[in-house]
């Protein structure tokens, strides 16, 4: 574009806006409680990183949608060959990268080829795992071709692990991200906020907003007055306890949405007396579901029965399996010999939900005879600990990747649970793209794990958005972190 | 003078070594591991392995010791694991933060404190004196982050003066940067003011019942005069010690009041790295902390010399 059609083009933009003086507002600051720790969603497990880039600066081939579907993103469409193993991507044209270079499919090889390899920092390398080469057909074609069929490729690919980096600026994007999203990164002061604006040269529809700015508020106690006195004007993810100080503001609307995150009370199955299939059925029975609910995240969340959110298509209802039943857990183990019940340790990492909740499932237990020690450890503490090491009784914990029922086929995973019949059954999950028979597949899978009692399964980790009651088009729920923006706008 | 500042110069190399010994082996014995912490729980232990190698973690303690102790000497503080930029740049950009709330804080409580302090010296056991040292028993006991919540509702919720919490910045200009940095000074600064109103008050009142107030007054000095001249300057060096300790600590244990008005502090920057294993900024900002007390304590020291003439000329 010639300079003159450029200022042309800014004053016919000034002159919109101008005209348009009582136009709704268009920038908006978010709060966060955690700041990431960079902003390069390839390189990184933070949801922080995902919950500022995703869908804003970074694009993928597929794009996972605000109910959990997969939607095209930089591809517009693909085809699937027949074995399932060849997976065509037809890209759109005319997509820029924020500073300027052109999307091909070239960027597309590059970026999965980043992740596969062996020095990847990719967090999520396991979705990478079954590609077996990337081939570029033409600027706008790319072939993927895998080692097996892999049901889920194409949600996979809409994860913010897969966004599509340009080979230039991938090694900056820690501290600069350029993706081919509609905004683009302006500032981070670190400890601060992190400011996006609108990208001047973005292929598709364009957005509302101007300017969007994450401003990180660690503590619930400045998270309430932060958007009571309006400073900031959504926090899509609000520390549950305390939404009851917000909840009278008539500006403000509180949305209760579902999350991926399954919060569950699990169980080292190797170590004495959890590898007794009876004393995991004694535990399950001493939950009151409810009250772990009720005390642990203000009521919000819905109780689950197994390994699946009650969202997903192939959800089945399974609490009914171990009701509260505390005379039961009794019996069952007196039948396992621990009639005098036993001691043991529960450990909590920092999140309220396993603090809160670790409290009355402790009294509960107490309740059948097990007097379990409470042991509250940072996250860091943790994963060395319980999930690297797996030095653990019982521990609390939510685990939010979508579709992760796989993790319990994993043969070093910290539950320490082996079932060949169960991964029999995630074996042909994974061969499988046929979309009715991946759900019959899945319900098999969901009632294996409850009949094993592998864990306690507690409930689905709510999301609590509050926002200012003017502002449309947050996501209410959270299939994946993600805080999309493209479709949010103020209305007046 | 010069062989008391020599000396005071060789204690304070010899404690910065020490201590830097003891925050690295401190930090070594911290259970987590950075990697995995950065890669989270769908990692596989080769890719974690491999991060590791890449961050320098698998080097022998010795040498990542000699290779840290070296750099700091070059002014070199590593690169932070987490946000892989340097030490120093993250210092530097919550210093600016940090350094002018403690300043504030502590210019606010000694203007406050003094003045109380004098006054309730003046008025031993009369009803002002009461008042003064029952509001400053008040303040001491107030934690500081229930009164900073006290203060937003009352001046960003209510009275919308100002924003309830955040950073302007610099670059926005000094006054919007002045007006993030309002509340959590005050909020900082009157516990701060309640103790050192109350060291002022003993230590006036124990050189008040010295002998030469008593000659002062007696050849006819004012009253008031005689508490300016003789008391207050005699009365400094308590007061100038508790002053130097509270400025170490509002330079970076305010994490708490960092917190509650979400301000990019130094207090902050340590609490972070601190939760995600990012040992290397840890050890460098922990290291720049124990500088920075160290020479706030030389400075004490030598006011000491300054306001007392005996102490000048002693050695």
């Amino acid at each position: 574009m010639s300079l003159w059609k450029s200022v042309l083009a800014a004053a016919v933009l000034a002159l919109a806006s101008g005209s348009s003086a009582l136009a709704a507002r268009t920038d908006l600051v978010l709060g966060m409680v955690l700041e990431p720790p960079h902003l390069d969603p390839t390189a990184g497990a933070a949801a922080a990183i995902r919950e500022i880039t995703y869908a804003n600066v970074f694009q993928g081939l597929t794009h996972i949608g605000p109910n959990g579907e997969v939607l095209p993103d930089l591809a517009e469409s693909w085809t699937i060959s027949d074995d399932g193993k060849v997976y065509t991507f037809k890209l759109h044209t005319g997509v820029k990268f924020h500073d300027g270079t052109d999307f091909s499919a070239d960027d597309v090889k590059f970026s999965l080829e980043r992740a596969m390899a062996p020095d990847s920092q990719n967090a999520q390398k396991q979705l990478f795992a079954a590609i077996d080469k990337v081939e570029v057909v033409d600027p706008a074609t790319v072939k993927v071709t895998l080692k097996h069929p892999q049901g889920s490729f194409l949600y996979d690919m809409g994860w913010g692990d897969a966004v599509i980096v340009s080979p230039k600026t991938a090694a900056t994007n820690k501290e600069k991200p350029i993706g081919t999203g509609p905004f683009k990164f302006e500032n981070w002061a670190k400890g601060s906020s992190v400011t996006l604006v609108k990208s001047d040269n973005y292929w598709g529809d364009p957005v509302s907003l101007d300017k969007a700015e994450f401003r990180f508020i660690p503590d619930a106690a400045a998270a309430v007055p932060a958007m009571l006195s309006g400073d900031v004007q959504a926090f899509p993810t609000f520390p549950p306890d305390a939404v009851s100080q917000i909840e009278s503001d008539p500006q403000l609307k509180v949305v209760v949405g579902s999350t991926e995150g399954e919060t569950i009370l699990a169980m080292n199955n190797k170590k004495p007396p959890f590898d007794n299939l009876k004393v995991r059925q004694a535990v399950s029975y001493a939950l009151d579901r409810k009250a772990i609910i009720d005390g642990a995240s203000g009521g919000f969340g819905q109780p689950i029965g197994s390994h699946m959110s009650p969202s997903n298509k192939a959800y089945v209802d399974l609490t009914g399996k171990y009701p509260y039943d505390p005379a039961k857990a009794k019996e069952l183990l007196k039948e396992a010999g621990l009639e005098k019940g036993f001691k043991t340790t529960l450990k909590l990492p920092p999140p309220s939900y396993a603090r809160l909740g670790g409290e009355i499932i402790a009294s509960e237990l107490r309740d059948i005879g097990i007097d379990a020690e409470i042991i509250p450890v940072e996250w860091a503490q943790w994963l060395d600990q319980v999930f690297t090491k797996k030095d653990y009784d019982m521990t609390i914990v939510s685990h939010v990747e979508p579709n992760d029922i796989a993790i319990y086929s994993r043969p070093d995973y910290y539950f320490n649970y082996q079932n060949p019949e169960f991964n029999k059954v995630i074996e042909e999950l994974n061969l499988t793209s046929d979309e009715a028979k991946r759900i019959d597949l899945l319900k098999q899978a969901q009632e294996i794990l409850a009949d094993d009692a592998v864990v306690g399964f507690l409930f689905e980790l709510p999301k609590i958005g509050v926002w200012d009651a003017k502002l449309t088009g947050l996501w209410e729920n959270s299939p994946i972190p993600a805080n999309d923006l493209t479709q949010v706008k103020w209305n007046d | 003078m010069t062989a008391y500042l020599l000396k005071r110069l060789v204690i304070a190399a010899i404690t910065l070594v020490l201590a830097s010994m003891v925050v690295f082996a401190v930090l070594q014995v911290v259970p987590g591991d950075p990697a995995r912490l950065m890669l989270g729980m769908n990692a596989s232990a080769e890719q974690v392995e491999m991060l590791r190698s890449q961050l320098g973690l698998n080097d022998p303690l010795v040498l990542r010791y000699l290779h840290w102790a070296i750099g700091l000497l070059h002014l070199d503080f590593g690169r932070s694991y987490t946000y892989s930029v340097p030490v120093l740049d993250l210092v530097r950009e919550r210093i600016v933060v940090s350094l002018p709330l403690a300043l504030i804080a502590l210019a606010l409580s000694t203007a406050i404190a003094i003045p109380v302090g004098l006054y309730s010296a003046s008025r031993r056991g009369r009803a002002g004196d009461v008042i003064a040292m029952g509001v400053s028993q008040v303040g001491v006991a107030v934690p500081n982050f229930w009164f900073a919540l006290l203060l937003i509702y009352l001046f960003a919720v209510w009275l919308r003066w100002v924003p309830a919490g955040g950073f302007a910045g610099w670059k926005a200009g000094a006054w919007p940067a002045l007006k993030s940095l309002l509340l959590p000074a005050v909020a900082l600064a009157l516990p701060q003011a309640a103790i050192l109103a109350r060291v002022t008050r003993q230590a006036l009142l124990e050189v008040l019942s010295e002998d030469y107030i008593r000659t002062a007054r007696a050849k006819g000095m004012p009253y008031r005069a005689v508490l300016w001249r003789h008391a207050l300057r005699n009365a400094l060096i308590p007061v100038l010690t508790i002053m130097g300790l509270q400025f170490a600590f509002l330079l970076a244990g305010t994490v708490i009041i960092e917190n509650v008005f979400y301000l990019p502090g130094l207090g902050r920057l340590v609490f972070q790295a601190i939760t995600q294993r990012d040992l290397i900024v840890v050890e460098s900002v922990v290291m720049l902390l124990v500088a920075a007390v160290i020479a706030v304590n030389l400075l004490v020291d030598l006011s000491y010399a300054l306001v007392d003439p005996r102490l000048r000329s002693r050695e």
